[in-house]
Formats: C-alpha cells, sequence, structure tokens
C-alpha cells in the first residue's frame, strides 16, 4: 500500500516535470511554425540587422533592429537602476534594518509585484511621464527612460526577495568571525557576506532583468512607441515585445506581417532562455565552488 | 634564516650557538611593540565582574589577572559561563541584545568599556578562534588578507608578504602554498582551524581567545594544534576553554575552574589538577560530576 502510494507520488511529480518542459517545448515549436514563413520573404540578417520596421508599406520591410535596440535601450536603463537598488534594498533587509523595519519593507517590496502591469504603466504615462519630460526639457516625457524607470520598479520584488534569501542564508558564523577580526559590520558585509551570496545574487540579477525584457504592457504605454533607433535613452522607442502587442491584432493570419511577429517571438524566447540558462548555470558554478 | 653567516668561514662563528640567536630574533621580531623585558606581566585583568543575560546572571563578580605569553585554560562544567567570560573579553557579547554587564575589564592595562574604547581596536589586539572552525568562504588567500584589508593595509607586497607570514607560523604554508586559491571550505578540518588561528596573526593580537578549539578535530589534529598552541606562546598569550581536563592539564600553565557563574578556583594548572583547595574543583576534575 505505502510502497504503491510513493510510487504514485513519484510518477505524479515525475508527469508534472515533462509536462512543464512539454509546454515549453510545444510553445517553441509553434513559434516556429508561425514564423518561419517570414524567412522566405525576408533573410535573417535582414531580419536581425534592418534598420527599418515598415511592416505594411509596399514593399513591406521587417528590419528589427530598431526594436531589438529599443528594447536593450529599455532594459540596460532598467538593470542599470535596479540591480544597484535591488541588491541595496536585500542588504538592507537582510543585515541592517531592524526587524520591524525589515519586516515592513519586505512586505512593501513584495507588494509591488500585485499591483497589474497596467496599472504601473498607467502610473509611468500620467504620473512620471511629465516629470521626464520637464526635468530633462524634452518634447515628450513618454522615453525609453521613462520605461527604464517603471520597469526597475517592476523588477525589484523578484530581485530583492532572491538576493534577500540568498543573504540570509549565508551562516551567521562567516559574520560573527568577520566582526571578531575587529571588522565594522560595513567591511563583514562587503568582504564576507555579500561575497559568500554571490551565486544567490547573481541569480537575482538574472531573473529580474529576465522580468524586464519580457514585459509588455508598462513598456508599451511609457516609452512613447517611436520604431527609430535610439541614440539616449531619452528618446521615445518601441520594444520587442510592445510591437508584437500593438501590431498583432492588426495583422492577417498567415501574412508576412503575421509571421515577422512571431518571428519576433523566437527571438524574445531565445534572450530569455539564454538569460534564464545563464543565471542556472551560475548557480550551479557557485554551488560547485563552495561545497 | 641563516644566510648572513653563510659567507663567513666556521671558524668565525665562535661563541654561542647560532639557533638561539636566531630564536631570539625572531620573537624579537613577531612580538611588536612591547620588548619582552618591559611588558606587563598581566595582559588582562577581570575586576569584579557580572554579566546578565536579561535577567539571567551569567557570569558573577569574576576576578581574575591573565598572565602574558602563557596558556591560560578555564574548565567547567556546560553552561557554567566559559564562553560567555571569553566573549566578555573581546565584547563578542555586545552583539547579544539585552546582555547588561557591571565591573571592569583590563586589557593591557586599559579598561575596555571605558570612554572612547572601541570594540574594533580591541578585537584587533584580541584574536578570537571558535569551537567549529569558520573560514569565510572565500579562498585560502582571501581568508589570509581579510585582516590585513579590513585594517588598513591594501599594498599588495605588503599582503603577500602577511599571508605566507601567517601559514608559516601555523605550519601550513608548505601545504597550502599551492592551493592559495582553493575555497578554504575544500581543507580538512584542522587546516581550516589551523588556517583560523592563522588568519589572526597578520594583525598582531597580543591575545588569543580559543573556545573549544579542538572539539570538532580528531585525536592527532588536537594533538598537533595543542603542540602549534604551545609553539605560539612564545608571542601571544592565549586563553582556552576546553571541556577536556587533559587537554587543559597538557597545555597550560594556569587554569581556572567555573561553575555555575563563578569563577570557583583559579591558579598554576599542576596546583589545580594535584592539590585543589576547593572541594567543587575536586570533584570536577576527579569526575565526579560535569
Ligand atoms: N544569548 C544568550 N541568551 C541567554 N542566555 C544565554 C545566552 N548565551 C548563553 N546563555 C546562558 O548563559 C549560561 C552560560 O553560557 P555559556 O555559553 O557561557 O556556557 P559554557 O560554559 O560556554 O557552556 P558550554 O560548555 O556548553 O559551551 C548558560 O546557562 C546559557 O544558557
Ligand atoms: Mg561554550
Amino acid at each position: 500500500m505505502n510502497r504503491w502510494s510513493e510510487r504514485m507520488i513519484e510518477a505524479a511529480i515525475r508527469f508534472s516535470g515533462f509536462v512543464s518542459i512539454a509546454f515549453v517545448v510545444m510553445i517553441f515549436l509553434f513559434l516556429l511554425t508561425e514564423g518561419h514563413a517570414l524567412f522566405r520573404v525576408t533573410g535573417l540578417t535582414d531580419f536581425l540587422l534592418g534598420r527599418n520596421w515598415h511592416p505594411i508599406s509596399t514593399p513591406p520591410q521587417f528590419g528589427i533592429l530598431p526594436l531589438l535596440l529599443g528594447s536593450l535601450a529599455v532594459t540596460a536603463g532598467a538593470s542599470m537602476m535596479a540591480v544597484p537598488l535591488g541588491i541595496g534594498t536585500a542588504v538592507f533587509i537582510a543585515e541592517v534594518a531592524p526587524k520591524r523595519l525589515a519586516g515592513i519593507l519586505k512586505v512593501g517590496v513584495e507588494l509591488i509585484a500585485a499591483i497589474p502591469s497596467v496599472v504601473i504603466g498607467f502610473v509611468g504615462m500620467v504620473l512620471v511621464a511629465p516629470v521626464v519630460r520637464e526635468f530633462f526639457s524634452l518634447p515628450v516625457g513618454l522615453t525609453a527612460f521613462t520605461g527604464s524607470l517603471m520597469l526597475a520598479l517592476m523588477s525589484m520584488p523578484t530581485m530583492v526577495s532572491i538576493a534577500e534569501d540568498a543573504i540570509h542564508a549565508v551562516p551567521r558564523q562567516y559574520k560573527e568571525a568577520a566582526l571578531a577580526m575587529g571588522a565594522t559590520r560595513w567591511q563583514a558585509i562587503y568582504r564576507v557576506i555579500l561575497p559568500a551570496a554571490r551565486p544567490g545574487i547573481l541569480a537575482a540579477v538574472m531573473l529580474g532583468i529576465g522580468r524586464v525584457v519580457g514585459e509588455t504592457m508598462a513598456v508599451m504605454m511609457c516609452t512613447g512607441g517611436a520604431v527609430a533607433i535610439p541614440s539616449t535613452l531619452l528618446q521615445p522607442v518601441r520594444t520587442m515585445t510592445a510591437t508584437i502587442a500593438a501590431e498583432m491584432g492588426e495583422t492577417v493570419r498567415g501574412s508576412p506581417h503575421y509571421n515577422a511577429l512571431f518571428a519576433i517571438g523566437i527571438v524574445l524566447f531565445l534572450i530569455t532562455l539564454i538569460i534564464n540558462v545563464t543565471a542556472d548555470l551560475v548557480i550551479h558554478r557557485g554551488r560547485r565552488d563552495s561545497p | 634564516m641563516n644566510e648572513g653567516n653563510a659567507g663567513k668561514p666556521p671558524g668565525a662563528m665562535a661563541g654561542p650557538p647560532r639557533r638561539t640567536v636566531t630564536a631570539l630574533e625572531a620573537a624579537e621580531r613577531v612580538s611588536g611593540p612591547t620588548p619582552l623585558a618591559e611588558a606587563p606581566e598581566t595582559i588582562v585583568e577581570v575586576r569584579n565582574f557580572n554579566l546578565y543575560y536579561g535577567a539571567f546572571q551569567a557570569l558573577k563578580n569574576i576576578n581574575v589577572k591573565i598572565v602574558r605569553r602563557a596558556i591560560t585554560a578555564i574548565i567547567g562544567p556546560s553552561g557554567c559561563g566559559k564562553s560567555t567570560l571569553l566573549r566578555s573579553v573581546n565584547r563578542m557579547n555586545d552583539l547579544v541584545p539585552g546582555v547588561k554587564t557591571a565591573g571592569q575589564i583590563l586589557v593591557d592595562g586599559e579598561d575596555i568599556h571605558g570612554l572612547g574604547a572601541e570594540p574594533v581596536a580591541l578585537r584587533k589586539k584580541v584574536g578570537m578562534v571558535f569551537q567549529r572552525p569558520n573560514p569565510f568562504p572565500l579562498s585560502v588567500f582571501e581568508n589570509m588578507a581579510f585582516g590585513p584589508r579590513i585594517h588598513g593595509t591594501f599594498r599588495k607586497s605588503e599582503i603577500h608578504e602577511a599571508v605566507e607570514r601567517g601559514l608559516r607560523a601555523v605550519l601550513l604554508w608548505d601545504e597550502l602554498k599551492d592551493r592559495l586559491k582553493a575555497s578554504a571550505l575544500s581543507l580538512s578540518l584542522e587546516q581550516q582551524q589551523r588556517l583560523c588561528i592563522a588568519r589572526l596573526l597578520p594583525v598582531k593580537p597580543e591575545l588569543l581567545l580559543m573556545d573549544e578549539p579542538c572539539s570538532a578535530l580528531d585525536p592527532l589534529a588536537t594533538e598537533r594544534v595543542e603542540e602549534l598552541m604551545q609553539e605560539m606562546k612564545e608571542n601571544y598569550s592565549i586563553v582556552v576553554v576546553t571541556h577536556n581536563m587533559q587537554q587543559a592539564s597538557r597545555v597550560s600553565d594556569h587554569t581556572g575552574f567555573m561553575l555555575l557563574g563563578e569563577l570557583v578556583e583559579f591558579g598554576e594548572t599542576r596546583e589545580i589538577f594535584t592539590h585543589p583547595h576547593d572541594h567543587r574543583t575536586e570533584d570536577y576534575i576527579t569526575g565526579r560530576f560535569g
């Protein structure tokens, strides 16, 4: 009886594992079947490095370089803000703040995850964009920078909670040893605790960035939507995700435009896959280094 | 070490044997600011010291003088306050919430709780070795470089020199000189504990507090760490907490016996183990309780 139920549970767990892998594979295959037809119209290089995205002119042009760079600009901007702030917050919660304040902050940061992204987009559009426009004296406030700000906010829950867990998991004895040698609290954090938590912190950063790359609604609302290769963060851009979301409704199923949007999906899929696999490798290498 | 004499003809070396001279020189070099002769006899003096964890009194009116460049053992049954006393000397108990103290502890004649007394400066002078070896989860080199770095040494050559000197002092250099980049956690427990002792040395502590430093080690490793302690007492003062009575009688010059927060008896180790004055000490060392 016992053995039997044990085996059932094992089978169920194995099944759910396979199901999630199967879903990923199926989604990728779906993207491939719907997207590959584009490459009969446009070559891979023209697609990835083409500077013009004119999907409905004749003849249409499907160069996604502006969209790739748009995504890159928004992601890079968001990471530059979110990584230091996220790690700083995690350190503050785990090591510095008194217990009560730490608890409040933790809940506060996790609540950010509960805000629907359309609401964050709305806030960015209505409240933040005018401030950005005024502050930098720009013609419009909807820029890559505005989107980055909102995305940085959205990536905080992932980044902070994973980094905080990693810092928390560092055994107390290391900190005690450092303090017993006359280290200040900051020296113990900087020289012992953070290096010891490094694999987990890197994973936090990677997963936070992964969240930013895939985000759609908020960036669509805040970045202005101009398909142009940006030269600074203070210009309107259009990301890959926003393009798919904005244009999918207007396309005819099976048309080159439709195929092109799926091809963008393939690119996005591969980018997030690479980020996640890298995060995984980083975590495992960390484990091997410090058994 | 002897290269200064290498070029001289053998006949020039009349007089006292060379080895003695170099050993003295070495001792002087490591001993830091106070030459042997001038240093006061007492390195730590505890005066009427009491410690409370909240309402619980863990140390009761402790008075003791710890002799410089000697090994002092603290023995006593579990929970009698040995670790608490040890951690009072480098103010590690400051980190425990709800701790209150009364009385004085003088290190090198200065009140460690006095005005302007800094835990950081104190802990530089007073190193601590813990029960479980706790090297940082970093490389051997980084473990050794930590002390110099937090106390303001950043020159590469100085750090390298300090790393080598520290590892040589605990006889780890030959074993580890090719593995400085390896994780300290990949070492054997004995090596880890030696490393934990070694990493204290570059900041030139005067006093080493060891809280059951051998309890995680096997008998052979224990013996070797004890030998190391014997060697180190030439240059450092050592206070060691131990549950192991043989260890106390083997390594220490002075022994204190604690019971329920009191220091029942303190004196020369030979005296304590052969002619204890207090019947409670006698009961303990003859194994009647504890
Ligand atoms: N942080 C703390 N809060 C409250 N009580 C404590 C704390 N640390 C220790 N104590 C109590 O103080 C007493 C002395 O503890 P201490 O750790 O100094 O004993 P010890 O002699 O080192 O024991 P052992 O041989 O088991 O290590 C014990 O009764 C212990 O329960
Ligand atoms: Mg103890």
